[in-house]
């Protein structure tokens, strides 16, 4: 019984890693770059919600959203300024660009709340249920993460394949050149792409810190780190890989931390990555693609 | 005869390497001309500098009266010039249905006479709507390359090197829909190796030469042509 806890545990934890793996899939798979900042737009969609419940007192719901929107707009200007006059160079300086967003904002996050951490209180209010004599708890939080991660997957499935909007982005990932040519506006489609992922992070980071309530300026990082790795093993660009990859990170940690040890959790997790990556280098559902000379 | 497309003195960089060195030419309305040359002859740099993927350092490209040398791609499609690169480009990982429909994003739905029109033309592509385009034969994937171009009812539509790597009885077809869609009223832009399959069905051409017009004249003249046959026809 012990076991399914921390299975049920695990997936919740996995399924934030999903969230977040998602957003990194999806503006690696259309702006083809590594938005090392995704962690921290968590951290600030984590802060947003905090002060709207806290210094608002506006309910939990108000809060996401606030959240989302902010996130969504801060995104939007990130890729415009950081981003978007750096298209066409080196990826190596679009890597660099972004590690220095990241320690922007959570610079920027000191400034504003401070470094002392904050008492994050969950946006769940319904109390937790326990199962099989009291020997299976099952919280809020995970059902909420849980329901609200498979939404967005199912979403985000829909949408890159039933509209035009979301095939157009398809059509940028595959081939920026040719997506021109049908008259798609790719700069319009990549500004959309990290809107998405932004809004997503938001989501990720209210949750997150509904399960794990210690809000800092921090807060992001290790996570967004996690999730990136989730995205690599799922396969990055593929939008069920990041959730698979996420899912099976968060059980993999919260069984090393439980049965083997909790400081080398992260090294485990780790190992893992690079053992997928030496049998599977595109990850577990990634596709293998040939690079045009 | 109007002017659609008019090339005047265009100056064309990769980086430093200054791979198109004032070229100027036009395309009437109504008309089919052909861009023959060698392989580094600057025709696929041409092309995309004409439809925006690329832009000009100097000179001017008026399309319809109208100044595009500075215009982005996505937007020349609105203006009713499509481009089929060369390599065909089409969108590997999506059904042949949906490369269509991107054919089709500027007009935001896509109508059932649309695709008829497009499969009335590639009846083949029609049997192989839900497959994965990039499971389809190099032909078919040419076909629908230029199928997919079609979707936007472009006035002036380029073709680069569509024969590029078909069996000679292939490259037959896709020349005889060439010929089809002209006649049914597109403008078309043929940028092509295979010389003699290009100068038969042009109204006129010409002959660049690492990044120069070097000759030009109708497809029968440079046919005829001793210096052409020579560099081009296999004497």
């Amino acid at each position: 019984m012990q076991i399914l806890q921390y299975l049920i545990n695990g997936i919740s934890i996995g399924a934030v890693y999903a969230i977040i793996a998602l957003g990194y899939t999806m503006v690696y798979g259309i702006a083809k770059m590594l938005n090392f900042a995704h962690g921290d737009v968590i951290m600030v969609g984590a802060y947003i919600s905090f002060c709207v419940t806290n210094y608002l007192g506006l309910p939990a719901i108000v809060s996401i959203l606030a959240a989302m929107i902010v996130c969504t707009v801060l995104g939007i200007i990130i890729e415009a300024l950081a981003y978007k006059p750096l298209r066409g160079t080196s990826s190596l300086a679009v890597l660099i660009t972004a590690i220095g967003v990241s320690y922007f904002l959570q610079n920027a996050a000191q400034l504003i709340w401070g470094s002392a951490p904050k008492n994050f209180t969950s946006i769940v209010t319904f109390k937790p249920f326990s199962l099989a004599g009291g020997e299976l708890v099952i919280t809020g939080e995970v059902i909420i993460t849980i329901v609200i991660s498979v939404l967005i997957m199912v979403g985000l499935t829909l949408f890159t394949g039933k509209t035009r909007m979301g095939k157009a982005m398809r059509a940028v990932s595959e081939d920026r050149d040719a997506a021109q040519l049908m008259g798609i506006n790719v700069n319009q489609t990549i500004s959309m792409t990290f809107a998405i992922g932004s809004a997503l992070a938001a989501v990720a980071g209210v949750l997150l810190c509904s399960t794990v309530p210690t809000l800092m300026p921090t807060t992001g990082s290790m996570p967004g780190i996690r999730a990136f790795t989730a995205a690599v093993i799922g396969g990055i660009g593929s939008i069920p890989g990041a959730m698979l990859g996420g899912i099976l990170l968060g059980v993999i940690e919260t069984f090393s931390k439980k049965y083997i040890s909790t400081e080398f959790s992260d090294a485990i997790v780790f190992a893992v990555l690079i053992l997928i990556l030496l049998v599977k280098p595109a990850g577990l559902l990634g596709k293998q693609v040939q690079e045009k000379v | 005869m109007s002017t659609m497309l008019k090339i005047d003195d265009i100056h064309v960089y990769y980086g430093a390497i200054h791979a198109i060195k004032g070229v100027s030419f036009e395309v009437g309305e109504g008309e089919i001309v052909a861009l023959i040359g060698a392989n580094g002859a600057g025709k696929s740099t041409i092309l995309k500098t004409v439809s925006g993927l690329m832009h000009p350092r100097s000179g001017s490209i008026s399309f319809m009266d109208e100044q595009i040398a500075h215009m982005d791609a996505y937007k020349l499609l609105r203006h009713g010039l499509a481009h089929v690169p060369e390599g065909r480009r089409i969108f590997l990982q999506m059904t042949v249905q949906e490369n269509l429909e991107m054919g089709a994003y500027i007009r935001k739905d896509v109508s059932k006479a649309d695709l008829d029109m497009v499969f009335n033309y590639f009846p083949r592509l029609k049997e192989r709507r839900k497959q994965i385009a990039g499971t389809l034969s190099g032909g078919e994937q040419q076909m629908l390359a230029m199928s997919r171009a079609l979707m936007s009812h472009p006035k002036l539509m380029m073709l680069d090197e569509p024969s590029m790597g078909l069996a000679p009885i292939l490259v037959d077809q896709i020349f005889d829909i060439i010929k089809q869609l002209h006649k049914d009223g597109t403008t078309i832009l043929l940028v092509e190796q295979n010389a003699s399959k290009a100068l038969e069905i042009a109204d006129r051409a010409y002959v660049l030469e690492t990044g120069n017009i070097t000759l030009s004249g109708t497809g029968v003249e440079l046919a005829r042509s001793d210096e052409v046959r020579k560099a081009y026809l296999g004497g």
